[in-house]
């Protein structure tokens, strides 16, 4: 979901620079609590996790493929604000080390997949922690509606940026509707390995996710 | 920590040095939304597209591409881990 450059105009393109900026540097702020000798380990592997598995597009019809976003994933093992600064890392390596996104467009791509991608999965994720406490069949259904809810809000980001200022000027609901198609079904894909990703680390360490942190907690004698 | 932490950096190494070999080549969602549409006319080419590790291949040659993995495993882990320890809150004194 990698824009490059010139697909928007130079007004958005600008203005979303400085929209990321301001949400990384609120997410740097409020990343430090989340952050101990403990989850700083963890969040590192898994910014490397997520840039590897983006590597992996899978086929979703013919001639189109999918890849992970990795914002729900984060956020979940992790948290949103460490989740969100994870995904930057990968994208801005992404561009300048491998021509993948553009540079110009790498506000817009971060706004997209770090900043939005990681709020919608970690708030839907959140909404239904009751769930995700349940055991490992409930974790990987949260793990699941989360991601998916983060690749359709994500593939919205761009919709959203398109109207606003997109080249080409093609019509709005042609670009909503193949996007939406498109990554309804990169989202079952996002849904699958966010699901197993997450389930295997919380049956190893269910200590480092972030989601069921207090899970721990000796039982409460208030109910 | 130790055995996990090798254990998930390892994963992340096999899936981007190795399994990125079997990935699909078709566009992305994305991708395939702006040739479809015909906006990908507008798409410019990336300022560092000449760049020696672009599109995760070795000056252009794919047969790499596990090579560019590892070596972009190597750097995001340099840099998230340096960043996120910096930012940590320490923990009491030792």
């Amino acid at each position: 979901m990698h824009m490059s450059d010139g697909l928007l105009n130079a007004p958005v393109s600008v203005a979303f620079l400085v929209i990321a900026a301001l949400g990384v540097g609120f997410a740097l702020v409020k990343a430090r609590a989340d952050l101990d000798d403990r989850t700083a380990p963890m969040a590192g592997l898994v910014a490397t996790f997520i840039f590897a598995v983006q590597m992996i597009n899978f086929p979703i019809l013919p001639g189109a493929s999918g890849h992970l976003l990795g914002g729900a994933l984060a956020a979940i093992l992790v948290g949103p604000y460490v989740g969100a600064l994870c995904v930057t890392i990968v994208l801005v390596v992404q561009a300048l080390l491998f021509a993948d996104g553009g540079l110009t467009a790498l506000g817009a791509n971060v706004t997209n997949m770090a900043l939005i991608g990681t709020a919608a999965g970690f708030l839907v994720a959140v909404a239904l922690r009751k769930f995700a406490r349940k055991g490992k069949g409930g974790l990987a259904a949260v793990a699941f509606v989360s991601a998916f809810v983060n690749t359709l809000l994500a593939a919205t980001g761009f919709i959203v940026e398109y109207a606003i200022g997109g080249a080409g000027g093609v019509e709005i609901g042609k670009v909503a509707l193949l996007m939406w198609g498109l990554h309804a079904l990169i989202g079952i894909g996002e849904g699958l390995i966010t699901a197993a990703t997450v389930t295997s680390v919380a049956s190893i360490r269910p200590d480092l996710v972030f989601l069921l942190k207090g899970n721990r907690k000796p039982l409460e004698v208030r109910s | 920590m130790k055995k996990f932490s090798i254990g998930f950096a390892f994963v992340s190494l096999l899936i981007a040095g190795v399994l990125s070999y079997f990935a699909s080549g078709d566009p992305d969602g994305l991708d395939k939304t702006v040739e479809d549409t015909g906006i990908a006319e507008h798409a410019q080419e990336h300022p560092f597209a000449g760049g020696t590790f672009a599109d995760y291949a070795l000056g252009g040659d794919d047969r790499f591409t596990g090579l560019a993995g590892v070596l972009g495993v190597v750097v995001v882990l340099a840099l998230s881990f340096g960043l996120f320890w910096v930012l940590r809150k320490k923990s009491g004194a030792r």
